[in-house]
């Protein structure tokens, strides 16, 4: 059970901060104690802002684009990854972050990571279809995932199960694994979200986002639909939202005439899914609910929209744009 | 219709698709016989002497920096990263991996600048060696290589383009050289349309039919041969000889292993029917992967698109070295454009011709190497600027054919390729 934070207002969102870098900006999370929001970059650099002064400071080590961002769940360790197929810790608070332990991890990129609820393991993923399992505190691996046949875009764990993990690849297979025994104990029928265009001979959409509900009644799987263009970005937002314990789909949330992709969502209570999409339709955050059959609330962001993450105050959204600024927004009226 | 023989200008006029609708017509008159140059010995000796080129064609347009000149680190490399190759120095994408280990049998042009960004300009551009304009056609590189490099004596069609999809038939390619050499296309591998007898011709009938239609024709030509009649003569028996050659086009006549070996998807068994001609003497191949118009998301896809691309073109590659083919086939690795260093908002790369990459390899040119050179974030060329013209000049001149040569077009001269080109020396061995 989440509680909704006093004061939040999603139908009264508006930008209250724009932290500027120099390069276009990829990825981004906020850290659990909500001291600094850390974005990757086009230069294969990760900024971190902190909240409180607004000073940059650069984490520079990765030999390509970070796709992956997490942290420890005590808040002490950042750990990024990338399309050099490296995992790097770094201590969150250092006044000079410097990598305190790289690991040779996967073949090829890194898209995703995942730390599980009782804030033991990491998980990482990629295009090696593999997913890894690493202690988060020193690396030791702890296993390997195989069943994935294509790149794997995303992985997360059930927000109270840290034996449940999931994991979704292009080709919108979403699998849930029983971490202890290393196996595939279900399959979410995630079709609507991959396409195959036979003019173009392009695979194309695929899982890019999965949420769990925090009382984990509802999963929420994200990507696109309608790709009737995939290299020219015609294709619309999709997010399925199944019944947990039935599987059953419940909702197929859309944004019509909205030309981009889900990059992440997150349920900011147990019945509201928030998620950033972005393309030529610009940047969005979106508003839907397993429970209701159309958009609750949609919020234009100034810029295309890359990742997005929400500070543990549950009211300040930090999003990452195309026109390298990271945007904070705030999920409240104005104050004087 | 009487048409003056020696005006050698008759084969554009015929119809488009009159050499493989008229294979199973039989209805005209033929003339001679083509089974004396199809003797093993005549056979030898084409494989022995005879020039081919292969042409990859990376439809829609290639990522130079996601291929053959990467950028890691710069503003405009992307998470694209650089691996050695085979041959140290150079360093390629790594989307690369197993074509960087045969980077010995290949060379790159990292220089050439067409300044276009047209689709179908570029397409044109790159496989005539001409801007296009209104005012004239001309063959591609396709038709030029079935003119000058089959043997005349030979049966086989000398242009054959592998596409993934299509309806099939041949090509409207060939301009002033005529239909002979337009190409003929394999859509989805599979071998020429209307190559089988129907069921209701049995093989004794149908003899009796072409030696019917071969009575009928030498009566005929006693008395009214033209350049017509001898191309219909042609036509009829190429058709008669790519019926009884079926086999060339199959690839369920290669081994499983080497099936395997070149994958189970489309463009794997592209290539391994690719490496079938070219070893069955046909003069040029073209085969076309899609696709690569990658304005949204271009990372990703050009992820998907070279890892199908990477393991079955080295494998073709490492296939015509290891036969001794390398010596006698060109192989290009072409598109119609590349794509802009810029990154757009939906990590797309668009439209870009000045400062971009082809591949050769092979035959008569400097294998090992790289020609020319673009900036730190490859924005513009810097050293061994070429374009279109002289990567036509090159081709030719890499299979000993003279760019700078004619046909005789009704009697009248046809550049072979555009003068105000000329052939990249400095590659070419």
């Amino acid at each position: 059970m989440l509680d909704t934070p006093v004061g939040r207002d999603i139908k009264q969102a508006h930008v209250t901060h724009q932290w500027k870098h120099d390069r276009p900006l990829i990825e981004c999370r906020i850290d659990p104690l909500g001291r600094y929001v850390f974005a990757s970059a086009e230069d294969n650099s990760i900024q971190r802002w902190a909240f409180s002064d607004e000073v940059k400071t650069p984490l520079i080590a990765h030999e390509s684009w970070v796709f992956a961002i997490e942290h420890s769940l005590d808040g002490n360790w950042t750990v990024t990854a990338g399309g050099d197929g490296r995992l790097i810790w770094w201590e969150t608070a250092s006044a000079e972050p410097k990598p305190v332990r790289t690991i040779d991890a996967h073949h090829g990129w890194i898209r995703s990571l995942a730390v599980s609820p009782d804030g033991k393991t990491l998980a990482s993923a990629g295009n090696d279809k593999v997913i890894q399992l690493w202690n988060i505190q020193d690396g030791t691996p702890l296993g390997e995932l195989h069943g994935h046949e294509r790149h794997i875009y995303c992985v997360r764990f059930h927000p109270t199960d840290s034996n449940v993990l999931l994991s979704g690849d292009i080709m919108a297979s979403l699998k849930q694994w029983d971490v202890s025994k290393q196996a595939v104990t279900r399959e979410f029928d995630c079709k609507p979200l991959h396409s195959y265009n036979t003019g173009q001979k392009v695979d194309f959409g695929g899982v890019r986002a999965i949420a769990v509900s925090p009382d984990g009644k509802y999963l929420a799987a994200g990507g696109l639909h309608k790709a009737s263009n995939p290299l020219g970005s015609v294709h619309e937002p999709l997010d399925l939202m199944f019944d947990w314990e039935s599987q059953k789909l419940l909702q197929s949330c859309v944004a019509e005439k909205i030309r981009s992709v889900i990059w992440r969502q997150l349920f900011i209570d147990d019945t509201t899914v928030m998620a950033v999409s972005g393309g030529t339709g610009g940047g969005l955050l979106h508003f839907w609910s397993p429970t209701a059959t159309k958009e609750i609330h949609q919020f234009k962001l100034p810029k295309h929209a890359r990742d997005m993450d929400l500070h543990p105050d549950g009211i300040q959204v930090a999003t990452t744009h195309s026109d390298s600024i990271l945007r904070i927004t705030k999920l409240a009226p104005k104050t004087a | 219709m009487a048409i003056n023989y020696n005006c050698k200008n008759n084969e554009h006029q015929f119809a488009r698709r009159s050499f493989l609708g008229g294979m199973l017509t039989g209805a005209t008159a033929v003339v001679g016989g083509l089974g004396a140059f199809t003797a093993p010995q005549a056979y030898a000796k084409l494989n022995r002497d005879q020039k081919r080129i292969v042409v990859f064609n990376m439809h829609g347009g290639l990522s130079q920096l996601e291929s053959w000149d990467p950028k890691p680190g710069t503003d405009t490399g992307g998470p694209t990263r650089a691996i050695a190759t085979s041959v140290p120095g150079i360093h390629i994408a790594d989307t690369l991996p197993h074509t960087a280990k045969q980077m010995h049998n290949l060379c790159l042009v990292r220089s050439v600048n067409t300044k276009n960004g047209d689709h179908g300009k570029g397409r044109y551009m790159m496989l005539t060696g001409r801007a296009q304009t209104p005012a004239a056609d001309y063959p591609e590189i396709g038709a030029v290589a079935a003119k000058t490099l089959n043997p005349p004596q030979t049966s086989l069609p000398g242009h054959i383009r592998i596409t993934p999809g299509g309806s099939g038939g041949r090509g409207n390619d060939s301009a002033y050289l005529g239909p002979k050499y337009a190409s003929i296309s394999l859509d989805g591998g599979k071998p020429p349309q209307n190559t089988t007898l129907p069921k209701t011709v049995t093989a004794a009938g149908d003899e009796q039919r072409n030696q019917f239609r071969q009575f009928a024709n030498t009566g005929f030509l006693e008395r009214r041969r033209t350049a017509m009649t001898d191309a219909f003569t042609y036509s009829y028996e190429q058709a008669e000889q790519l019926m009884r050659q079926r086999d060339i086009f199959d690839i369920t006549k290669e081994s499983e292993k080497d099936t395997a070996r070149y994958g189970s998807h489309d463009f794997g068994r592209h290539c391994l029917l690719a490496r079938r001609l070219l070893e069955n003497n046909i003069s040029f191949v073209q085969v076309s992967h899609s696709n690569y118009d990658t304005h949204n998301e271009n990372f990703n896809f050009h992820l998907e698109q070279l890892e199908e691309f990477d393991s079955p073109f080295a494998t073709f590659v490492g296939d015509l070295a290891d036969r001794g083919m390398l010596e006698s086939t060109l192989i290009v690795v072409l598109s119609e454009f590349g794509r802009t260093p810029r990154i757009n908002d939906r990590y797309g790369r668009d439209h870009w011709g000045n400062a971009w990459s082809v591949a050769l390899g092979g035959c008569g040119v400097t294998n090992g190497a790289s020609f020319g050179a673009t900036n730190e974030n490859g924005t513009k060329v810097v050293d061994g600027e070429i374009d279109h013209r002289h990567l036509f000049h090159t081709y030719l001149s890499a299979v000993g054919v003279d760019p700078t040569g004619s046909f005789d077009i009704g009697g009248r001269d046809m550049l072979r390729a555009d003068p105000e080109g000329h052939a990249i020396k400095e590659i070419l061995v």
